[in-house]
């Protein structure tokens, strides 16, 4: 108890200092609103629009979730069919890297002719910036595979499957939860961005979209709010696959 | 090189590193493909793994260097493992694998992980993994080196008691000229690269062999007959008397 408060500390007393001195800078230094809003103002903007932004990050989570979990299935998947044969691995892997050059802003444009405005354009943005670090990952992790197993398992004729199952697969988790988490938080940053382009959708306004109206409104304690939501997204979604890739690897007593 | 091994019989094969000492066992394994000449495992030809049919996975057992366990299986799952590998279903595995397990008296650690095990007990499971198959060749590459002085003893004594109860053929790779004498009725000594044969000693010690062996006057002069074989042929420097 003593040593979990010791540890929680540190944190919360910068916590205070910073938003102390942002309270009291810009009252004393008489920065306008607009510019930057102090934290009481944001505060009380996201207490009054509470509906708007709850209803904001149901939306945005929506996309960042749907396009993380497309790249947990296509990402592990491609790591998987990459790590099976070499030739294949030297003939498609630089271009998946493609992927992680590609700026999500300029193809975004693209997204919303092939899926339309929406979740579904939104979803594959965040796919797109989060699935390469599941597919290095998984591919490194299987590939990292202690020798002398691999000759075990020629050993006594396994087949191709059962040494995959049996020991690739469990050998490459640890590395592959690296690539989890990773994407987890890339996938709100790609959902984001992709709100900017792709997210009119009927319904809910995404965080993305929050943010471009409130900033078109000059509304800046609104924006800081959404601001501040988009990044609690991401570190709650990160804390979710980190717990999980704990709980995993504790069962499969790996090293992470 | 030219080498025949009877079946049945308990080989040492010392000599200098990287003189191909691990190749050899790798090559009668069948895990390496020879560049020229043939292995032979009578009664079949060893061919290449993949071709190697389930009766042929059961003849051969490898013991490695380190344990090389799969961490995240219990010594009893670990030991199934090879059963398990040659399609026999997982329950039957694991009934199987306790008879090896006690063997190497860890009748009491059945369930634990290899991090809650010593060094030394995840070498035991490592030979009961090998043992779980009914090998008839058994197959160890230096598999206690890395095992204190007293731990590797202990397990030689083991090891050296399995074989007279199962009499399969054994090849142990060792650099300690005392452990090869202990353990086999027969120590091949090699050259430095490429290898031959410098001697073809047959160990003449009783078969049953307590720990005070290695203090009589038979045991330290064949000893001292290795020895002078060795240096003779460059390996002595690795070599541990």
């Amino acid at each position: 108890m003593k040593r979990a408060l010791e540890q929680a500390l540190p944190p919360v007393v910068t916590l205070v200092l910073v938003v102390g001195l942002w309270e009291g800078g810009v009252r004393l230094l008489g920065v306008p609103a607009f510019l930057v809003p102090p934290p009481s103002a944001v505060a009380s903007s996201i207490m009054k629009e509470r509906t708007l932004l709850l209803s904001a990050l149901a939306t945005t989570s929506e996309g960042a979730l749907s396009g993380f979990a497309l790249s947990l299935c296509l990402g592990t998947l491609a790591g998987i069919v990459l790590s099976l044969s070499r030739r294949l691995e030297r003939g498609v892997y630089p271009y998946t890297i493609f992927l992680q050059t590609v700026p999500i802003v300029a193809i975004a444009p693209l997204l919303v002719l092939w899926f339309g405005v929406g979740l579904r354009a939104v979803a594959v943005s965040a796919f797109i910036v989060s699935v390469f670090p599941v597919v290095a990952n998984t591919l490194s992790g299987l590939k990292s595979v202690d020798p002398r197993l691999t000759d075990l398992f020629r050993l006594y004729g396994a087949s191709e499957l059962a040494a995959l199952l049996k020991l690739r697969l469990p050998s490459a988790v640890g590395s592959m939860t690296t690539g989890w988490r990773v994407a987890s938080g890339l996938s709100v940053i790609g959902a984001i961005v992709g709100e900017f382009v792709a997210g009119f959708s009927e319904g809910s306004a995404g965080l993305g979209i929050t943010i471009l109206a409130a900033y078109r409104q000059l509304r800046t304690d609104l924006l800081f709010g959404a601001v501040l939501l988009a990044s609690l997204l991401g570190l709650a979604l990160f804390a979710g696959v980190s717990l999980a890739a704990r709980l995993l690897l504790r069962r499969l007593r790996a090293r992470g | 090189m030219d080498l025949s091994v009877e079946a049945g019989s308990f080989v040492a094969l010392v000599g200098p590193s990287g003189c191909g000492k691990s190749t050899l066992l790798r090559l009668v394994s069948g895990l390496e493909a020879p560049t020229a000449g043939t292995v032979s495992v009578v009664p079949a030809e060893v061919s290449s793994p993949a071709t190697r049919s389930e009766s042929d996975g059961k003849r051969i057992a490898f013991v490695f260097q380190d344990a090389h366990l799969l961490p995240w299986r219990t010594a009893l799952d670990n030991v199934a493992l090879p059963l398990e590998l040659q399609g026999v279903a997982r329950e039957e595995a694991r009934r199987r694998a306790r008879a090896p397990l006690g063997d190497v008296e860890l009748d009491d650690a059945l369930e634990r992980y290899p991090d809650q095990l010593s060094g030394g007990m995840r070498m035991r499971v490592s030979i009961a993994r090998a043992l779980v198959t009914e090998p008839d060749l058994l197959l160890l590459d230096e598999p206690f080196a890395a095992l204190d002085e007293l731990s590797r003893q202990r397990l030689d004594e083991r090891l050296r008691a399995l074989w007279a109860r199962r009499r399969m053929t054994v090849l142990f790779v060792t650099h300690a000229l005392s452990e090869a004498l202990f353990l086999s009725e027969r120590v091949l000594v090699l050259s430095k690269r490429p290898a031959r044969i410098v001697l073809d000693h047959a160990v003449e010690l009783p078969a049953a062999r307590p720990l005070a062996l290695r203090s009589e006057l038979a045991f330290v002069e064949q000893s001292a007959l290795l020895y002078r074989a060795l240096e003779a042929h460059g390996g002595l420097d690795e070599a541990r008397a």
